[in-house]
């Protein structure tokens, strides 16, 4: 193949490769990204062609290009119930893997994510006060009583570490610490309700807490995808600054990256991400911290393919894990979060204890 | 060509006055100034404050320039944790603050600043995986392919052995000739002789002398300021030379 001409090569000849093997690097993320896409769209597939009803997957692709061709039960089946299930894993699975991405990224720790800076806890503790005691923080909405519990707690813990974190003196390790503090403060309030909730509520409780996909409806689905569909171009506008962040406070600052303010926008964006979908469908840990990793692993840190790659491994996991959720024992969908959590941390350790030169 | 002057400059951390009514006579581009003075004279923080990321009173007057962003700095500290290469590095100081696609002139304009510090070879390396000198090195790459008018560089051969001391200033030196650059470095006496065209002297937050480098490097500068007993003497191409004898 013969090299494009390049402006570099008329005054540095010997450098010339270097542009066109960074074009081949950027070459070969595209292709990533395009493989990991196509697998996603093959996950969704399979997993609407399972459930209770097995269908073959030639139906599946033609009821989902041409809809008409399909028997009516085919086609309810697939687009009223199975879709919203399978749409919402991967909306879900998206936002927690940016939002993890981003908190790893502007507070420069691996272990940062959505459910270790305890937006997920606080989101669970909305939804059992509903649950429980029949708390509604908004009384009008009674049909979505639960998920804007959680939303609304889950909010408000990410506030609070963003107002704490505006004290003098706090640092990024602080805040990390200050999300675990809140994932602690969470458990023991929650085990107060558990103390003094009825039988029933207790079940419903650790129910969600476990994390479904199955409450997923269009209406929910189109929400969290609007949130996720405002939220990503907002954060590809960052995308220079947010990978220079990687860099160091001091690195960033010399770049023209005001590092204070653009962490605050970023937390406060990707905790409404986090909070929306964790509100929706219950705790799902791990996803928020291993799909980042897994994309890093295969892209790096530019966020141009960083956050893409984010996004498209954590709707990955997810989707495979509702695809494993109804193949594991047949007739019966084991909770998503309990999957992600047996997948997650293998792999999490895996992570750690396997310091490799990309893994952080 | 670029003039950066200073007007009664001075920055404060909270109630703690670091710098104090510093002004100099207009800089202009083309040479290498050194920013000499001992431990906690307020170097770093003149850098930061001309840089515009501390307030205070005063003027920084920059003149002759066309950029929007004429100064780059380069901090000592360089991430070693980031998951990029060199090459993504190096781009990612160019791209800042513009549009997230990447022009081929900014691919040229990155492969100029590798190659003008002889990083080439490295260029696909991680930053990670670097010696402490190589990402010295890179930091500096990061600088110059901002083109900037103004280079402010931060002890940029603090890590660097001996050799790459040499070549790296030497290089500096002849890019702000070519490209009628404005380069203020902080880094130590010896070099200063022997690299830099002007002085500055600051102690204790103030401004103490300002001048051509061997004007201002003098025995007595270094005795009262430095607190070295000290002589200068020429090496045996004439060059000046810090000898240090004791301190005091």
């Amino acid at each position: 193949m013969a090299a494009a001409p390049s402006r570099a090569a008329a005054f540095a000849p010997a450098a010339a490769d270097d542009a066109n093997l960074y074009r081949r690097l950027v070459l070969r993320r595209q292709l990533i990204l395009a493989a990991l896409a196509l697998a996603l769209f093959a996950s969704l597939c399979v997993d609407l062609a399972l459930g209770p009803a097995r269908f073959g997957l030639d139906q599946v692709i033609a009821a989902l290009f041409t809809p008409g061709s399909v028997e009516d039960s085919l086609r309810v089946i697939l687009w009223q119930i199975r879709m919203p299930v399978a749409l919402m894993a991967l909306v879900v699975g998206a936002s927690l893997s940016i939002a993890g991405a981003q908190m790893q990224t502007i507070l420069s720790n691996p272990l940062a994510s959505p459910f270790t800076l305890g937006i997920s806890a606080g989101a669970s503790f909305g939804a059992a006060l509903a649950l429980a005691f029949g708390v509604t923080l908004v009384p009008a909405l009674v049909d979505y009583a639960i998920p804007l519990n959680a939303f609304i707690m889950a909010m408000l813990t990410a506030l609070a570490i963003h107002f704490l974190s505006m004290r003098r003196g706090v640092t990024i390790e602080t805040i990390v610490l200050l999300g675990i503090a809140m994932v602690f403060i969470f458990n023991s309030l929650m085990a107060l309700i558990q103390f003094f909730a009825s039988q029933q509520a207790v079940s419903a409780v650790v129910f969600w807490t476990m994390g479904s996909l199955t409450k997923a409806t269009w209406p929910k689905l189109g929400i969290a995808f609007a949130v996720l569909a405002v939220v990503v171009p907002l954060l590809a506008r960052h995308g220079w600054a947010l990978t220079a962040m990687r860099l160091g406070d001091a690195k960033a600052e010399s770049l023209g990256v005001k590092p204070r303010a653009l962490r605050l926008e970023v937390l406060i964006m990707v905790s409404l991400l986090a909070a929306i979908a964790v509100s929706f469908v219950g705790t799902i840990g791990f996803v928020g911290l291993v799909g980042p990793h897994i994309a890093r692993l295969l892209l790096g840190e530019d966020q141009r393919f960083f956050l893409p790659g984010s996004a498209l491994c954590g709707a990955l996991m997810l989707s495979v894990g509702s695809v494993l959720s109804k193949v594991i024992i047949p007739g019966t969908i084991i909770p998503i979060g309990i999957i992600t959590s047996l997948v997650g941390i293998p792999f999490f350790l895996f992570l750690i204890l396997n310091h490799k030169k990309n893994a952080w | 060509m670029v003039t950066l002057t200073l007007d009664r400059l001075s920055a404060r951390y909270g109630r703690r006055q670091i710098l104090a009514d510093i002004s100099t006579p207009p800089l202009h581009g083309g040479q290498v100034v050194a920013l000499l003075g001992p431990n906690a004279a307020g170097k770093s923080t003149l850098f930061r404050r001309i840089l515009g990321l501390l307030e205070g009173e005063g003027e920084v007057r920059i003149t002759g320039t066309r950029s929007e962003r004429p100064i780059a700095y380069m901090p000592q500290d360089n991430g070693a944790t980031a998951v990029l290469t060199v090459y993504e590095a190096v781009l990612l100081a160019r791209m800042q603050g513009r549009r997230l696609k990447v022009a081929d002139a900014d691919l040229g304009e990155v492969d100029k600043a590798l190659a003008e510090l002889g990083i080439d070879t490295l260029a696909g390396r991680d930053i990670g995986n670097l010696s402490g000198g190589q990402r010295q090195l890179v930091g500096a790459a990061q600088a110059l392919v901002q083109s900037p008018d103004i280079l402010l560089l931060d002890e940029p051969t603090s890590a660097l052995d001996l050799h790459r001391q040499i070549s790296l200033l030497s290089i500096l030196h002849r890019l702000a000739q070519e490209r009628n650059m404005l380069i203020a470095a902080l880094h130590d006496l010896g070099h200063a002789l022997r690299f830099a065209d002007q002085a500055l002297v600051i102690e204790s937050g103030r401004l103490v002398d300002c001048g051509p480098c061997e004007q201002v490097v003098t025995p007595q500068m270094l005795r009262h300021t430095f607190q070295v007993e000290a002589r200068i003497e020429p090496c045996s191409q004439g060059r000046p030379q810090l000898i240090v004898e004791a301190a005091i």
